[in-house]
């Protein structure tokens, strides 16, 4: 081919255009949500977890009956136009005792989870961050916790406590966050020696700076993710507790409590049983399977 | 030419890191140099033989097993915390790793900004004003404050993060191996930003690194090191031209040359053998195992640090 001067002309460089970014800006959080609305099945375990919270709500409220009034008349009805899901020994509607239980299991879900999950991630990160003796002290506490049976634990602090809803949350709690503390522990191991850090201490940052603003935002996803599998094991939990006869006190109810008064009924009215094993099943799995879809949404290395 | 002020000062300075069970990491072992005001002083050697430690040392990240880093007469090593926040504004680094040196959750505004805000320099509009001129400074526009480092190329993010450590404006950089993570048009352009912005704001730099080639473009004096000492300390131009060591012989003469007929002909000095442990090292010299002409002597003493001519330094028994 015959390639001649005439043929090129001088264009320059642009600088202003070699420096544009065209991707839209993102930050970290939009960028996770995109991910997680690609995955169907965390989206629908999303939306049953959503369902079932505002239906505890406004479930109660399309029926005319309540929670805790007995109807000796109408016991151990099946379920029906009249009662959707029928009623127990005590002639109490199970639909309403359904949600009266949501509300109270995903309550003790979510704020046993919280407050282990803050605990937890302060105790981790200032083990981690600080290290040496105190670090040394925290980790062989912590070991010794987690080497006791947490039933154990639980138990005895429910026993002292006595039962009711406060109880169960804090004796939960008390053995939930060792978990996280050792998680978040090892992220602020590896964290603190990124040269991030260091650029920031270098400029004069305090250790609560560099905990709170580099060290914490960056575990955040490892956090949520180990979160969302704390609240059916809190759930799971509760149920237990009351299963034995521990936990929420009635008239209230969870939905532990309604699987065991249901065994009681197991052969001549097995929907006692069934409807409420199938809500606390639903929700463990929808929370472990929006867990498995954050968990790839948060990673940066599955970034695309 | 005035003799120009010493700005700061390595004494005897050792870094010993416990590694376990009794054995002592000796990372740096007891070097001595001088950087004055305005100039520029290159580190080399290969990895692991100590220059970043010696670099974050120096700027205080590490503490130091013993020696003192003298800065403005005063030992940096025992500073009380308002003047160790001072010494803070004074100096600076410029990280290795551009992907490793700018917090992904936070916007490159706020990395920028970072140093303002600790040390409460401007708020509000000024202190948006001041990183739109920093990114400015260093190539970078406005636009780009309020986007993500994910969103920036190797050589744009460690433009960031020249920027970042100009926002309090320092006097002294230690430049930790800036250049090696990029590709080498990208090198260059960020080197002579360095050396743009020296010229411009009178910075001292101390610069580590192992592309030799590079470190004689931008360095005015060239510091050799060798399994945590240093070996030899000259100009760059007399380093380049007449290296007294055998272990920088060897180096130079690995710099391949950008000319085929030469590079046919080239004599290489090839080095034999690994570097040794730094863990519990042997007494004499730290070269002997690999050094063509070890003697008795250098398995014995630890060769001297001592001038051999007029600013050259060289530890060598044979020298």
């Amino acid at each position: 081919m015959d390639l001649r001067q005439e043929q090129f002309k001088h264009i320059g460089i642009n600088e202003e255009k070699s420096q544009q970014i065209i991707r839209p800006s993102m930050t970290y959080w939009q960028d996770a949500w995109r991910r997680l609305k690609k995955n169907p099945v965390a989206m629908i375990s999303l939306f049953l977890i959503v369902i079932f919270a505002i239906m505890s709500f406004v479930g109660p409220m399309l029926t005319p009956y309540d929670y805790f009034t007995n109807d000796l008349m109408n016991g151990d009805k099946t379920p029906s136009m009249k009662h959707w899901f029928g009623t127990d020994g005590l002639g109490r509607d199970l639909w309403e005792r359904v949600w009266a239980g949501a509300k109270i299991s995903l309550f003790i879900g979510v704020v046993t989870a919280f407050v282990s999950g803050v605990v937890g991630t302060l105790v981790g990160g200032v083990s981690g961050f600080f290290g040496g003796k105190l670090d040394m002290f925290i980790m062989r506490a912590i070991d010794v916790l987690i080497a006791l049976p947490s039933l154990i634990i639980t138990l005895l602090i429910m026993l002292y406590l006595g039962s009711g809803l406060v109880p169960i949350i804090i004796a939960l709690a008390i053995t939930g966050w060792l978990g996280l503390a050792r998680l978040v522990r090892g992220q602020v191991l590896a964290l603190k020696e990124q040269e991030f850090v260091l650029a920031a201490r270098t400029l004069g940052a305090s250790s609560s700076r560099l905990i709170l603003k580099h060290l914490i935002p960056n575990t955040l996803g490892v956090i949520i993710v180990s979160l969302t599998f704390a609240i059916p094991a809190a759930i799971f939990s509760e149920a237990f507790l009351s299963f034995i006869g521990l936990g929420i006190q009635p008239p209230q109810t969870s939905w532990g409590q309604l699987a065991s008064l249901g065994i009681a009924a197991m052969q001549s009215y097995p929907y006692q049983l069934i409807i409420p094993s199938i809500f606390i099943s639903l929700t463990m799995l929808s929370l472990q399977l929006l867990g498995d879809g954050l968990r790839d949404a948060l990673d940066p290395r599955l970034r695309k | 030419m005035a003799e120009k002020k010493t700005l700061i000062e390595v004494k005897n300075l050792k870094k010993y890191f416990n590694v376990g069970s009794g054995a002592i990491l000796k990372a740096v072992d007891d070097i001595s140099f001088a950087i004055k005001e305005g100039e520029t002083l290159g580190l080399v050697g290969e990895s692991g033989c100590g220059k970043s430690t010696t670099g974050r040392t120096i700027i205080r990240l590490y503490e130091a097993t013993g020696g003192e880093v003298i800065y403005n007469g005063k030992n940096i090593h025992g500073l009380n915390k308002a003047e160790a926040k001072e010494f803070t504004k004074q100096a600076q680094m410029i990280f290795q790793d551009p992907y490793a040196s700018l917090n992904p959750r936070i916007t490159v505004g706020d990395i920028v900004g970072e140093g303002i805000d600790i040390h409460n320099l401007y708020s509000g509009k000024q202190r948006t004003e001041k990183i739109y001129e920093l990114l400015n400074t260093v190539g970078l526009n406005k636009e780009h404050a309020s986007r993500f480092p994910h969103e920036f190329s190797g050589g744009q993010r460690q433009r960031i993060g020249i920027a970042r450590s100009l926002a309090i404006e320092p006097k002294f950089i230690v430049c930790d191996e800036p250049i090696s993570a990029l590709d080498v048009s990208i090198q260059a352009q960020v080197v002579n930003l360095l050396i743009k912005l020296q010229r411009e704001l009178g910075l001292t730099y101390l610069f580590i690194a192992h592309d030799l080639s590079m470190v004689k473009h931008i360095s005015d004096r060239v510091g050799v090191m060798y399994l945590g000492t240093m070996v030899e300390m000259a100009s760059s131009e007399e380093l380049y031209m007449n290296p007294l060591h055998p272990y920088t012989q060897a180096l130079l003469s690995a710099i391949p040359i950008a000319d085929p007929h030469v590079e046919k002909s080239r004599q290489r000095v090839l080095l034999e053998g690994d570097v040794p442990s730094p863990i519990n090292p042997p007494p004499g010299c730290r070269f002997k195992a690999r050094c063509r002409y070890a003697k008795d002597i250098c398995s014995q003493e630890m060769p001297a640090f001592r001038e051999i001519s007029k600013d050259h330094f060289v530890a060598c028994h044979i020298v």
